[in-house]
């Protein structure tokens, strides 16, 4: 599994950001995983501790949003989410599909601590 | 203190998404054709790239980078023997090869006198697919011997395919395995994906393959 790389990306992504924007520490990142993606949450979180440790980053808390995932039937238009195992629509057999989510991979947002007077 | 939130939106891997750009820039700059050839272990992948190797070396020059976890020779010392620049990149146990880890391997090869560049990537079907290594087609050798659900197992690594090689046909009396199901399981991830059946054993489905890259490599 790559969950650790995955992880010093996250952490390098939050890092730049919030030295661009002058804060003294991140509190909390906001990502979102689509349940297509194979990264599992817990070991994320596992490396995150130690991968973010004496970083601006440090003790900041992993969100994590994960859209389902849901794909759509080019045929008969019916929108279905999948489980487990990939399968051809539910309503019409169709093999004909597009994802419609699922596949997200990005962070949305962090939330940062800065000093008050660097606002001024 | 005060709190505030930031608005990012980027993609987790965007420092390596960036990094594939430039290695795809500068294949493209130089009129080489790359490949990221990915499999799971054991389905061919370094007897595909010998036989595509035969086949191709009285009209062009190919190079070879291979991804292996382990310090091990075995791979890139093939394709030595037959006379093609081969760099092997150890990942350090790590599962998957990256875009920077591809850029150190074209810079030890000769590539300005290349016409085909073809990264073996590590043999895994769930890893491989999260990183773009900056090459033009993404290939994947599947076989016949690995079952016919793997599509609809690890449907990630099919999204993200130009070529589907299914080595092994040979195989086909002897293992269960249901082409129909196969394919449609990949029309359901990929549909109209382009797609070889190939023994490397007995060399059956070699000639479309070799016209077709043959045309791609022209066209770099």
């Amino acid at each position: 599994m790559h969950e650790l790389s995955v992880t010093e990306s996250i952490l390098e992504v939050a890092s730049t950001h919030a030295n661009k924007a002058n804060a003294k520490k991140v509190t909390r990142i906001n990502l979102v995983i689509g349940r297509l993606s194979s990264i599992v949450d817990d070991s994320v979180q596992f490396y995150w501790e130690m991968v973010s440790e004496g970083t601006i980053c440090a003790g900041s808390i992993l969100n994590f949003s994960r859209p389902p995932a849901v794909l759509h039937c080019n045929d008969c238009s019916f929108d279905y989410e999948i489980e487990q195992l990939l399968i051809p629509c539910p309503q019409c057999g169709s093999y004909k599909t597009t994802i419609k989510s699922g596949e997200e991979f990005f962070i949305d947002s962090i939330e940062v601590e800065k000093d008050t007077e660097s606002l001024l | 203190m005060t709190a505030s939130t930031i608005r990012v939106v980027e993609k987790i891997l965007s420092t390596n998404d960036r990094l594939a750009q430039l290695n795809k820039t500068e294949l493209s700059r130089l009129g080489v054709l790359g490949i990221n050839l990915m499999a799971s272990p054991g389905a061919g992948k370094t007897s595909f790239i010998l036989e595509t190797i035969k086949r191709l070396s009285g009209k062009y020059k190919i190079g070879v980078i291979e991804g292996d976890t382990a310090p091990v020779t075995i791979d890139a010392d093939k394709i030595s023997a037959v006379g093609m620049p081969a760099v092997q990149i150890n990942t350090g146990g790590d599962c998957h090869l990256d875009a920077s880890m591809v850029s150190d391997g074209l810079n030890q090869l000769p590539i300005a006198d290349l016409d085909l560049v073809i990264v073996e990537n590590v043999g895994n079907l769930i890893c491989p697919a999260a990183w773009d290594l900056g090459m033009h087609l993404n290939l994947l050798v599947a076989s016949v011997p690995e079952g016919d659900d793997k599509p609809y197992k690890y449907p990630n690594i099919y999204r993200g395919l130009q070529v589907l090689i299914i080595n092994k046909i040979d195989l086909t009396p002897y293992v269960q395995f249901d082409m129909d199901y196969f394919r449609k399981g990949v029309e359901l991830l990929n549909p109209g994906l382009v797609t070889f059946p190939v023994s490397c054993r007995t060399g059956e489905g070699f000639p479309s393959w070799i016209d077709w890259i043959t045309k791609n490599i022209s066209k770099s």
